[in-house]
């Protein structure tokens, strides 16, 4: 029999209510009970960030995160960030523009690393973005255009304010 | 899906001694980028875990009346690195936790896990070997303290019996008052890697900064188990700031050290490391502690 326990959070802007298997991670049940599938799964131990998500307004690795640990916490995936009529965020198109994604794979996970920086609303050095990006892994791009692409939306929301 | 067999939450720091005590096989989770991640590989495979991760009574540092620094043991390292307590006193604490993994693993592994895991690489322990650490371990028996030197038993060995929590890591005034440190990492990467060597030390020097009252120096992957090295300690104290003491503190740390050679980096090499590391970081901590070299 498994053990499953209730689950109450906010799942980008929606308040959810779900029964959930206590062996889950936070990974499993977004892509399972809501077909997040965003959320990739990576390595499944921590250590290359393509299950990145953000809870309560920081990043964490869903795979390695409990999903009934999630029970009243807020948590938003890069699904969050589409517009009304299926438009991109600027970080999104930032990615495109300058060419930030090849296969694409760890490109979710990137993003709303970057989202977490950009909200933070300061300006940091290209160093100081590496660092802060150094959680998620790229096997295709090198990082050069991803942290071209984080620098670029940094600068322009931060002119807009 | 984890082969976990059960899972109880915790919902206080007495209800989780009396579920270690009722589950006599079950292991603690806290953050879990350890314990899920054996998990994952096996080790841990079909456990009853008992997790802690809710009990928010054990997340925060604060000092005592005395001057004690009291970091409780579910305080994630992002939140010792930007603790103010932490930036003033023991700065260099934060600095070596915020070389684990990456930002995200530093905003669920906590400072507790790190220690109680007892593997000689955690970024965490070798720095608290440094700065002469309390652990304060609370059983279904009461609280007692045991000093960091003997809170480590083994590799991955700890004095914690197996209904007691670690529920505070405390810094005494003594420790900290009047000493700078450095911390130095060697890895082969610059993030999401684990430390081929690492060294903290720390340093109080005479009010003229011309001498050295007391160096404590502390190694991880120089042996089993992160260590002090008493003898290259004894060599300095009382001596001038002078780069000849220096370099013979650096040569005298190799004696009380024992690292092996494994797949990661061989024994030469972490002894040239140990050496090395020592003259590093002892130099930056002397400079600042405000002495001229």
């Amino acid at each position: 029999m498994p053990q499953l326990q209730l689950v109450k959070c906010t799942i980008n802007g929606k308040y959810t209510e779900t029964m959930i298997d206590v062996r889950a991670s936070l990974t499993d049940m977004l892509r399972n009970s809501f077909s997040l599938n965003s959320v990739k799964k990576g390595c499944e131990v921590g250590e290359c960030g393509a299950c990145n998500v953000i809870i309560d307004g920081k990043c964490y690795n869903s795979c390695i995160y409990l999903a009934v640990w999630a029970d009243g916490k807020e948590i938003r995936t890069l699904e969050s960030l589409l517009g009304p009529d299926g438009e991109l965020a600027d970080i999104q198109q930032a990615f495109i523009d300058e060419a930030a994604v090849q296969c694409g794979f760890c490109t979710p996970g990137f993003i709303m690393t970057a989202v977490e920086i950009l909200e933070t609303r300061k300006e940091y050095s290209r160093d100081e973005l590496r660092k802060m990006l150094s959680g998620n892994m790229c096997r295709c791009t090198g990082y050069e255009n991803i942290i071209n692409a984080v620098e670029k939306t940094m600068f322009k929301r931060l002119r807009k304010q | 899906m984890y082969d976990i067999k059960a899972l109880y939450e915790a919902t206080s720091v007495e209800n989780a001694i009396a579920l270690l005590v009722e589950h006599p096989e079950a292991i603690i989770i806290a953050g879990g980028s350890d314990v899920l991640v054996q998990m994952r590989e096996g080790r841990l495979a079909n456990r009853e875990l008992v997790s802690i991760f809710k009990l928010d009574e054990l997340r925060g540092v604060s000092m005592d009346d005395d001057g004690t620094i009291r970091i409780l043991p579910l305080t994630n390292f992002t939140t010792i690195t930007n603790d103010p307590i932490i930036q003033k006193y023991i700065n260099v604490l934060g600095e070596a936790v915020d070389m684990v993994g990456g930002p995200q693993i530093r905003n669920i592994a906590t400072i507790g896990g790190n220690t109680c895991n007892g593997v000689t690489s955690a970024d965490s322990a070798s720095t608290l070997f440094a700065w002469d650490a309390l652990m304060e371990l609370t059983g279904p028996n009461g609280v007692r303290q045991l000093p960091i030197s003997e809170f480590y038993v083994g590799p991955g060995k700890v004095a914690l019996e197996h209904s007691e929590l670690l529920t505070a890591i405390l810094i005494k005034k003594e420790s900290y008052e009047a000493y700078a440190g450095h911390y130095i990492k060697y890895a082969m990467r610059n993030a999401m890697d684990i430390a081929t060597t690492c060294c903290s030390v720390n340093v109080k020097l005479s009010p003229d900064k011309k001498m050295i009252e007391d160096v404590r120096i502390a190694y991880g992957v120089a042996g089993p188990m992160p260590r002090r090295t008493s003898t290259a300690e004894e060599l300095i104290k009382n001596k001038p700031v002078e780069m000849e003491h220096i370099n013979a503190f650096a040569k005298a740390a190799l004696t009380d050290v024992n690292p092996r050679t494994s797949w990661r980096a061989t024994k030469e090499f972490r002894l040239h490391l140990v050496e090395e590391l020592a003259n590093r970081a002892l130099i930056e901590a002397i400079k600042r502690s405000g002495g001229v070299l």
